[in-house]
């Protein structure tokens, strides 16, 4: 039986931080299995991650993050975790948080955002950066009916019903792993929540601060929200439990009875 | 009449506009077929580009259609008009190509993703990690 939780942490060419994340978070969960997908790295990120303990699938070819996490969205739907947490591998998520996450789909919620503390001290928001984030964090907050304020948060839970859904449609475009996929959930029906969490400066490099590649960021962004905003909806996973048809650990399914119909009425409503 | 004057050597100027363009669209058909028929190109593909070639070779043969066309249009300078449908065929040719490319890209993401965990259940079928999960732990067919 494995674990119900399964950390997922998309790598690309991140062997200086990966241990630490690794170390870090099976000393926060140790009941939790840590698969580090390996995104075509060139550097021996896949070695380091093994070395460290997790479990490493191994993408042939750079894919993205999108890629990525569909890839262990497949892989925790197939072993029949309960639970995915992605954890970025840059070390800015701090795994002693996931708990609050995991609280949140215990408290009814199909994905958990960890979203960053406003007045932290890693915030990264300037210019036309923020301006993005502001207008991400309006328009997502109407669309997913709950109030977000970090969508392009990587740090994520996501129960059975998120999983099912993602492994089919985990977006791969240009913030499609943040972004459009908090759009493809909520018009999937799911129930988005988010919980503050503190953040860590990006342990490699810092961020870029060059406002012309905030100013591009904004227009893909908005390009992005846009195209999400007019595709076709994606299909809710089928009513029901895990593949494994009992949920792992014994642990009673964490969505509701009419299985999130009310959510998607209700995301059907008026105004659309 | 005191001599008669010597004919000019034949140069490329005195080939028709019409026959050269014949003889480039015969040969173009010829390596398209001949692309079909070593497989190097997918038949999906080629009907089109038999198309466009067909039309050159009538218009080639039938000038007049397209001044006839011009009238029809309102096109006022008919080799305007030529210009037009062909950038206009080579718009939804190259739209046509990126569609495909798109396609493409979602394949071989699919497969890439499905290889690496392929290979990471081998590895650990191999380590005789799985063997405790093996009971109920088939693989499971998704939907789509």
């Amino acid at each position: 039986m494995p674990a119900a939780v399964l950390v997922v942490v998309p790598a690309w060419n991140e062997h200086e931080t990966l241990p630490l994340v690794i170390a870090e978070t099976r000393a926060a969960l140790p009941n939790a299995d840590v698969l580090v997908v390996d995104d075509g790295s060139t550097d021996d990120t896949a070695e380091v991650a093994a070395r460290a303990g997790a479990l490493v699938a191994r993408l042939p070819v750079n894919l993205g993050v999108g890629g990525a996490m569909r890839a262990g969205f497949r892989y925790a739907q197939r072993h029949g975790y309960a639970v995915v947490v992605q954890v970025d591998a840059d070390g800015q998520h701090d795994p002693a948080e996931v708990p609050a996450l995991l609280a949140l789909l215990d408290a009814g919620a199909d994905i958990a955002i960890g979203a960053r503390r406003r007045d932290d001290e890693a915030s990264p928001a300037h210019g036309p950066r923020r301006w993005a984030m502001t207008v991400l964090s309006v328009v997502l907050s109407r669309v997913a009916h709950t109030h977000l304020t970090d969508t392009t948060s990587g740090f994520k839970a996501c129960n059975y019903r998120a999983i099912a859904l993602f492994a089919r449609a985990f977006p791969a475009e240009y913030l499609g792993d943040t972004v459009e996929a908090l759009v493809v959930a909520a018009r999937g029906g799911l129930v988005i929540r988010q919980t503050e969490v503190s953040m860590r400066a990006r342990a490699g490099g810092v961020r870029s601060h060059n406002p012309i590649r905030s100013a591009l960021f904004l227009g893909r962004a908005l390009v992005a929200l846009g195209f999400a905003l007019t595709r076709p909806r994606t299909p809710p996973p089928a009513r029901g439990t895990p593949a494994r048809g009992i949920p792992p650990h014994g642990r009673a399914p964490l969505g509701r009875a009419d299985g999130g119909r009310a959510e998607r009425r209700a995301a059907d409503g008026p105004g659309r | 009449m005191r001599f008669a004057t010597p004919a000019p050597p034949l140069s490329l100027r005195d080939v028709s506009g019409y026959s050269f363009a014949l003889v480039v669209c015969v040969l173009l058909l010829g390596v398209l077929a001949w692309m079909l028929r070593s497989q190097r190109l997918r038949e999906k593909y080629t009907v089109i580009w038999f198309g466009v070639i067909g039309g050159l070779v009538v218009l080639g043969f039938v000038p007049s259609i397209t001044t006839w066309l011009t009238r029809v249009t309102g096109v006022k300078t008919p080799i305007n008009l030529v210009f037009i449908l062909a950038f206009l065929v080579l718009l939804v040719v190259s739209i046509q190509l990126s569609v495909e490319i798109s396609r493409l890209e979602e394949t071989a993401r699919t497969v890439v993703e499905e290889v690496a965990l392929l290979r990471l259940d081998l590895e650990r079928h191999v380590a005789g990690e799985l063997d405790a999960e093996a009971d109920g732990d088939r693989v499971v067919d998704e939907p789509g």
